[in-house]
């Protein structure tokens, strides 16, 4: 654990000398002709392969988004599968573009570990799964529970804080994965799970019986989670930023993947519309890009709210609000800067 | 005439008396033989009755072997859902490998079979031949599995499940050995610079811990090759793991030649053989016969240790296996995935170890104690 953490820290120190003088990650993107995207081993609704070998989830229709608007195929990306220690330094190493993997935004990695994260599309935040027979109706009766808790996540860290701040004592169970996480969980190996939300709404609907368990009331941390990309391109970084902005741009302009081609087949009324379909304007030359990077991006995926629906909206398994992540005409956060 | 009466010295065998032969007798004998066992037998018959029937119940008898979902199966029964399984079976035999060219894959394990033969079985017929045909088979298989040369090519990165094991664990397995040899001979070697080669050499790579290695080799060797080299990731694994494979073979190839009387090197010295000849004609055959356990312990360590490449984001079948429970169809289901993985492992491994015994009841010349 130690070692790999010295590693990291190495490897890290290590790519700001090798790679700050180099950019133009496009270049390289295009050039191989395929994006790298670093996304996790598996989380429930956000990246993991269906039956076919074919990845798909919340993180990985970002990727192909991405991939939409640099190469102009969503196919063409190749999923760099990582473990929550792995991630940053398969990024800094270059063996990833970019990063989708429920990371949260926090100011040491921004700054320490040399990431530039993307806008933040999906707000979230850590809570406590029990079982219901426990008879805690309050994460501030959890003092002495033995807690899962994923290494090398915010969620080990935040854990640490709440509990020292409440002057409680708490006995980890170390896993590396979500679904090593469930394992353990459902074996009684420890008291109590913790993740965020979301992760905590899909592993308790993968239990034998999800009555028997509860999630506490208490969400103990903010986790803005987003895209990232390695420090020193900043146009490779501005590619990854207005494509997020331009996805949820396009829920709050009405523009799905079904009437993407239909909206943007001409300028319209709308100077919003036009310049993210680029009928007006050149915002494509801004990015390195040609002005249709935005539409090729929804016809790929979708919008938004499209993508919520798909994989971990109220229909799904996960079956989660929209809650802060609704647009902010709709009582949300989701606030993304306008293109023009 | 009485057929009771016979000649002396030709009164035929009688069968043994009914209180030792049979079942009762075999129970009385085996089961029932003092107080001790009499209690470790209770023990043991209660132990198995409480756990095969319910492991009956949930892996066959109320499993679903259908379904589309889990929820589908914990419609139809409340066991086992094996329908995770079958829809995924390609996944975890083929991995990422594109489904129009998974025959390639099919062809490639059955020329392994087939190369192996020769190998492994030395009453083969034609087995010149396939030993020939044994050292072209893995260009063969390269030329397969990667394409090029009028296949479609398919990326590394597209491997994954059992034939990324296989990949892994055959390559380390056929390359350790004889660089492990070498490495254990230069052990002992009298050329000081050859000696102090293998041994840093052995003693890094046992000094270090594989994961270490295959991190290395996943992202920091990016930092120290020049900028805009791509080395693919899979052989990067590849050498890492025979390196390190090697390194253990070496030394307990080193404990075979050390467990050799030294009257064996000397007869070698005194019939004017020179080096290479009397390492192959005298010492060698003895010293790996002697080290077979310790070699397949290492072959089957290796094989298992392929699981680790999950850390550098490879995907073989316990990886496979975890990526596919994040599936919101099938989350849940770890049961039967770590019992489908394990039983796979079971097999392999299992094999290997039977043909070790093989070996050394083959081999053996009267040496056993």
């Amino acid at each position: 654990m130690l070692k790999s953490i010295k590693i990291a820290a190495i490897a890290t120190a290590l790519s700001v000398a090798g790679f700050s003088a180099n950019a133009a990650t496009l270049d390289d993107v295009q050039a191989r002709g395929e994006l790298n995207c670093v996304v996790t081993t598996g989380l429930a609704g956000f990246a993991a392969p269906d039956d076919n070998g074919r990845w798909d989830g919340f993180d990985v229709e970002f990727c192909r988004a991405v991939a939409a608007a640099v190469l102009g195929d969503g196919e063409k990306v190749k999923f760099v599968p990582s473990t929550g220690k792995t991630r940053f330094t398969l990024l800094n190493s270059g063996e990833g573009d970019i990063l989708f993997r429920n990371t949260t935004e926090t100011m040491s990695r921004d700054a320490d570990l040399k990431l530039t994260f993307l806008p933040v599309n999906y707000y979230d935040g850590q809570g406590f799964l029990i079982r219901a027979n426990m008879g805690i109706g309050s994460a501030s009766e959890l003092n002495g529970a033995s807690v899962c808790i994923q290494t090398g996540t915010t969620t080990e860290l935040n854990l640490a804080d709440y509990f020292r701040a409440n002057g409680m004592s708490y006995e980890p169970v170390n896993i590396e994965t979500n679904e090593e996480g469930i394992a353990n969980y459902s074996g009684n190996r420890c008291d109590v799970y913790t993740t965020d939300a979301s992760g905590l709404a899909s592993t308790r609907a993968a239990l034998d019986d999800p009555s028997a368990h509860v999630i506490l009331p208490e969400i103990i941390s903010k986790e803005p989670l987003g895209g990232a990309v390695r420090h020193g391109d900043d146009q490779w970084a501005d590619i990854g930023k207005w494509v997020v902005n331009a996805i949820i741009n396009a829920e709050e302009l009405g523009i799905t993947q079904a009437n993407v081609g239909q909206m943007c087949a001409s300028a319209g009324d709308n100077p919003s519309i036009n310049r993210l379909c680029g009928t007006e304007g050149d915002a494509g030359s801004w990015i390195g890009l040609d002005n249709k990077w935005a539409v090729r991006a929804i016809e790929t995926v979708g919008n938004y709210g499209e993508i919520f629906e798909r994989h971990i909206g109220p229909n799904t398994p996960l079956a989660l609000e929209r809650g802060l992540n609704a647009q902010w005409k709709d009582g949300g956060i989701l606030y993304a800067a306008p293109i023009r | 005439m009485n057929q009771f009466i016979y000649k002396p010295g030709e009164h035929p065998d009688l069968p043994p008396p009914s209180n030792t032969v049979g079942p009762i007798a075999w129970v009385r004998a085996n089961l029932l033989s003092s107080p001790t066992n009499i209690v470790l037998s209770v023990l043991s018959i209660w132990f198995l009755y409480e756990i095969i029937p319910a492991t009956l119940e949930w892996a066959f008898l109320d499993a679903a072997f259908t379904g589309e979902s889990r929820d589908e199966c914990r419609a139809k029964a409340g066991g086992a859902c094996w329908a995770f399984i079958g829809e995924r079976f390609n996944l975890f035999t083929y991995g990422f490998y594109p489904a129009d060219e998974r025959w390639r894959i099919d062809l490639t394990f059955f020329l392994l079979c087939l190369a192996l033969i020769p190998v492994l079985w030395d009453r083969c017929p034609l087995r010149k031949f396939g030993l020939y045909f044994a050292c072209a088979f893995p260009f063969i298989a390269g030329w397969l599995l990667l394409g090029g040369f009028g296949l479609t090519p398919v990326d590394t990165d597209e491997f994954g499940g059992f034939m990324l094991t296989l990949v892994i664990g055959v390559t380390g397995i056929s390359f350790s050995l004889p660089i492990g040899i070498l490495l254990a001979l230069g052990r002992q070697s009298n050329l000081p610079i050859v000696r102090v080669f293998s041994v840093g050499f052995i003693e890094f790579f046992r000094g270090v811990p594989l994961i270490t290695l295959l991190f290395v080799a996943s992202t920091m060797l990016n930092y120290f090759l020049p900028k805009g080299t791509t080395f693919d990731l899979l052989l990067r694994v590849l050498i890492m793991v025979t390196l390190f494979a090697s390194a253990y073979m070496a030394e307990v190839i080193r404990g075979g030649l050390q467990a050799l009387p030294r009257g064996q090197y000397e007869a070698a010295d005194a019939m004017g053989l020179k080096y290479w000849t009397s390492m192959r004609l005298i010492i060698l055959p003895q010293a790996l016969k002697i080290s077979i356990p310790g070699i397949v312990n290492t072959f089957i360590g290796l094989y298992k240790d392929t699981t680790l490449v999950i850390i550098i984001g490879l995907l073989d079948p316990l990886g496979v296996g975890r990526a596919s429970l994040a599936d919101t169809k099938w989350t849940g289901l770890s049961n039967e995935m770590y019992l489908f993985v394990a039983i796979f492992f079971f097999i392999s491994c299992f094999g290997m170890s039977r043909y070790s015994l093989y070996l050394e009841k083959k081999l053996a010349t009267g040496h056993e104690r």
